[in-house]
C-alpha cells in the first residue's frame, strides 16, 4: 500500500493547469472552473496552494462571470450555471479574495433559482436535481445571504427525496445514490436541518457500502470508487458515523489507487487518473484524518481553516 | 435537417472543414476569449477548434438559421456536455418552429452513445415535454432500450420517473419492473422502481393495497438469494410507519428462521431479526435455538438476552462494520434488556 505521494500529486495537478492542448482538456473546457476547484482544493489540503499565481487564478474565475444575470459560467463566455458559480465562490474564498465579487449580485441570481416547491433549477433551462439544492445552499451560505431564499421550504423539498432505506434521490421516487446523499445531507447539515435525517438508518445504509476491497461504493452491487471515499465518507461525518466502516481498509483502498510514478488519483487501482478522482481520495484521506493533510469541512467541501476564516473570522 | 455539412460519421465521407464550406464564407469564426492573462489559456486544436469559433460567432450573432441549427448538431457531436450549445440549439429549434419528430431522432442518434451526459436528458424532458402526453409510451420505449444496456442508469430511470408522472403510461411498469429483477435480482434499480410504482401508480391503489401480495414476492426473493440487500430493505419499506403490522406479521420471523437454517450469509436475516426485537417482538422458542446455536463464544451467559447475542454474533460475522454491531449492542432499547 505504501503512503501518499503528496509531492508528486502536486507536480501531477500542476502539469494538468499548463496542459491546454490534448484530448482531456478540450473536452473538459466547458468545466474548467469546475476542474480549477478540484485541483485547488486539492493544493491548499496538500498545503502546496502558493504554488500558483493567485492573482491570474482569481482574474481568469471572474472574467467567467456573466455580467447580466451575475452567475457564472464554466469558462469564459459560456452560460451562467448553479454549479460553476458554486465553484467560482469556492476558489475565491480559498484565495481569500470575495472583496472582488459584488455578492449581492451573486446571491440574486443563485436565489432567482428557487422554483415555488422548494427545489432549486440549475439554471434558465430548469433543470431540477437535489445537486442543485446543495450549490445554491453551500453557495448563499458561504456568502452570508441564506436569508434571500425560502430555506424551510428548500428543506422540505430535499426531505420529500427521502427514500425508504434512510438515503436520498436527486428527485422525489429518485434511488438513493452516494452522490445525491452528499448534497442532500449537506444541505440539511448548512441550514441546521440536520434532525430530518434518520441517522442510523442511513449510517447502515452507508457503512453498507463498504466493498471487500476496502473502497466504497455508490449504490448496492456498484463497483467501488475512489470519488465514493468522499460522497460517502462526508455524509458519514455529518451525521457523526464514520467509525461503522473500516477506516484502515478505505484508506488503503485510495491509496493504492495512486499513480505512484506520475502522481494523481484514479478511480479504481491501475486505472488512468484525473484530477476529478486526484479531489476525491485527498479529500477522503483528510476526512480520514491522514498524518500531513489539512482537515476539510464535510459539508462545505472546503479546507476547515478556510471555513473557519468565513464564519469566525479566523 | 443535416445539410452537406453534417459530420463524417454520418454520411461516411470525409468532413469539409466549416472555413471552406461556402455557406458559412460571410461569417467570421470568434475564438475562445481567454480572459485578461492568457496563462491560463486552452491551445485548442484541429475540428474542435474550427467548430467551436463558428459556434461562437453565430452564437454572438444570435443567429437563430437553419445553418446555425447543424452547426450546433456538430458541436454537441463534438462535445455534448456543454450546456451553451444544447441552449443555443433550443432556442434555434423555438425560431425555426422546427419538427420536433425530427428533432428526437437527433437526440435518440446522440442520446445512443452518451447515455450519461445531463444535457441530454435535460434536452430529451424539454421535448418530451413539447410532445405531450402522445409521446409517452414512445419515452419509455427508449429508456428501456437504455436501461437494456446499463439497468442501473440514473439518468435513464430519472427519466423514466418522470415522463410517468408527467405524461403516463403506467400500464405495464409493475411487469417491467418484474422482468428487470428477473434478468438480475440484485439490480438495487428496479427495486427501487417498484416502490415508486406500487407507491405513486394511480392503477394500483398504493401501498396498503399492494403490500400483501409485495410482501410474498419479496419473501420469494429473499430466499432465492439471502445476501441480497435490497430486497431486505424493500421489505422494511412495505411496513413504513406500521410497526404494528411488521411485528404481527408471522412471515417476516419465518423467514428469517429459515434463512438461518441455511448455510447462506446471515447477516441480513439477523439484522431483520434485530429490528423487530428492539421494536418489541417477542421471539418463540425455536428461534431463539437457532440464535444460541449460531453463538461463537458459547463461554458468556447462556441467559443474555436475544438482541445482545446476535449483536455479537454480527460483530464476528461482519467484521468491515464491527463498530456498526457494537454500537448497536451498546445502544439496545432498555425495555428488552
Amino acid at each position: 500500500m505504501g503512503e501518499l505521494e503528496a509531492e508528486k500529486h502536486v507536480q501531477y495537478i500542476l502539469s494538468v493547469e499548463k496542459r491546454k492542448d490534448d484530448f482531456e482538456s478540450l473536452l473538459m473546457e466547458h468545466l474548467r472552473i469546475n476542474g480549477a476547484y478540484w485541483g485547488l482544493t486539492t493544493l491548499d489540503l496538500l498545503r502546496k496552494i502558493e504554488a500558483v499565481d493567485s492573482d491570474e487564478v482569481v482574474s481568469w474565475v471572474m472574467s467567467c462571470q456573466d455580467q447580466d444575470c451575475g452567475g457564472f459560467g464554466g469558462n469564459v463566455g459560456h452560460d451562467a450555471h448553479l454549479h460553476y458559480t458554486l465553484s467560482a465562490v469556492q476558489i475565491l474564498l480559498l484565495f481569500d479574495r470575495l472583496d472582488i465579487l459584488d455578492i449581492d449580485k451573486v446571491s440574486d441570481y443563485v436565489a432567482g433559482l428557487q422554483n415555488e416547491d422548494g427545489s432549486f433549477s440549475g439554471d434558465i433551462w430548469g433543470e431540477v436535481d437535489t445537486r442543485f439544492s446543495y450549490c445554491a445552499i453551500c453557495c448563499l451560505s458561504l456568502l452570508h445571504r441564506l436569508d434571500k431564499i425560502n430555506a424551510e421550504k428548500a428543506v422540505d423539498y430535499i426531505v420529500s427525496c427521502k427514500n425508504l432505506d434512510g438515503g436520498f434521490g436527486s428527485i422525489p421516487g429518485g434511488e438513493s445514490h452516494s452522490g445525491q446523499i452528499f448534497c442532500c445531507v449537506g444541505a440539511l447539515a448548512i441550514t441546521g436541518s440536520l434532525h430530518h435525517v434518520d441517522r442510523d438508518l442511513l449510517g447502515w445504509w452507508l457503512c453498507e457500502r463498504q466493498c471487500k476491497d476496502g473502497g466504497l461504493n455508490g449504490r448496492p452491487e456498484k463497483l467501488a470508487d475512489v470519488c465514493y471515499s468522499w460522497w460517502v465518507l462526508s455524509s458519514l461525518t455529518m451525521i457523526d458515523r464514520v467509525h461503522w466502516i473500516d477506516r484502515e481498509k478505505l484508506a488503503a483502498f485510495i491509496l493504492n489507487c495512486q499513480d505512484r510514478e506520475n502522481g494523481g488519483i484514479s478511480d479504481r487501482p491501475d486505472n488512468a487518473v484525473d484530477v476529478f478522482h486526484t479531489y476525491f481520495g485527498v479529500a477522503g484521506l483528510s476526512l480520514l484524518e491522514y498524518p500531513g493533510l489539512k482537515p476539510i469541512d464535510p459539508a462545505y467541501a472546503l479546507p476547515v481553516d478556510v471555513v473557519n476564516r468565513i464564519f469566525f473570522g479566523k | 435537417m443535416s445539410s452537406s455539412s453534417s459530420s463524417d460519421d454520418e454520411l461516411g465521407g470525409a468532413r469539409i472543414p466549416i472555413g471552406q464550406r461556402p455557406e458559412w464564407s460571410d461569417v467570421r469564426p470568434v475564438p475562445q476569449d481567454e480572459g485578461p492573462r492568457p496563462v491560463v489559456a486552452i491551445a485548442y486544436s484541429g475540428e474542435f477548434r474550427e467548430t467551436m469559433d463558428y459556434f461562437r460567432a453565430v452564437y454572438l450573432a444570435g443567429e437563430r438559421s437553419p445553418r446555425a441549427l447543424d452547426l450546433t448538431g456538430e458541436a454537441i457531436e463534438m462535445n455534448p456536455g456543454n450546456y451553451t450549445i444544447w441552449h443555443f440549439r433550443r432556442l434555434v429549434l423555438e425560431a425555426l418552429n422546427v419538427d420536433l419528430l425530427k428533432e428526437r431522432e437527433f437526440v435518440d442518434h446522440t442520446a445512443s452513445h452518451n447515455s450519461k451526459n445531463y444535457q441530454i436528458w435535460h434536452h430529451r424532458r424539454w421535448l418530451a415535454e413539447k410532445l405531450g402526453p402522445e409521446a409517452a409510451n414512445r419515452e419509455h420505449e427508449f429508456t428501456r432500450s437504455v436501461l437494456a444496456l446499463d439497468a442501473k442508469n440514473y439518468h435513464a430511470w430519472s427519466h423514466r420517473q418522470w415522463v410517468l408522472q408527467a405524461l403516463g403510461g403506467w400500464e405495464n411498469e409493475l411487469d417491467y419492473c418484474h422482468q428487470l429483477l428477473e434478468d438480475d435480482i440484485f439490480n438495487n434499480s428496479a427495486w427501487n422502481q417498484r416502490y415508486f410504482v406500487i407507491t405513486k401508480s394511480p392503477l394500483l391503489g398504493g401501498l396498503q393495497a399492494m403490500r400483501d401480495s409485495e410482501v410474498d414476492y419479496t419473501i420469494e426473493a429473499i430466499l432465492a438469494n439471502p445476501q441480497n440487500e435490497s430486497p431486505w430493505r424493500y421489505l422494511r419499506g412495505l411496513y413504513k410507519g406500521e410497526t404494528n403490522l411488521l411485528l404481527n406479521d408471522n412471515r417476516l420471523t419465518d423467514l428469517c428462521l429459515k434463512v438461518l437454517k441455511t448455510d447462506c450469509s446471515r447477516v441480513l436475516a439477523l439484522s431483520l431479526l434485530l429490528d423487530l426485537l428492539c421494536n418489541g417482538l417477542q421471539p418463540s422458542e425455536e428461534l431463539k435455538e437457532v440464535v444460541e446455536s449460531m453463538r461463537h463464544d458459547r463461554s458468556e451467559p447462556s441467559n443474555a438476552n436475544l438482541a445482545a447475542v446476535i449483536c455479537s454474533i454480527l460483530e464476528a460475522m461482519d467484521p468491515m462494520r464491527l463498530n456498526y454491531w457494537a454500537w448497536r449492542r451498546s445502544n439496545l432499547p432498555s425495555e428488552i434488556c
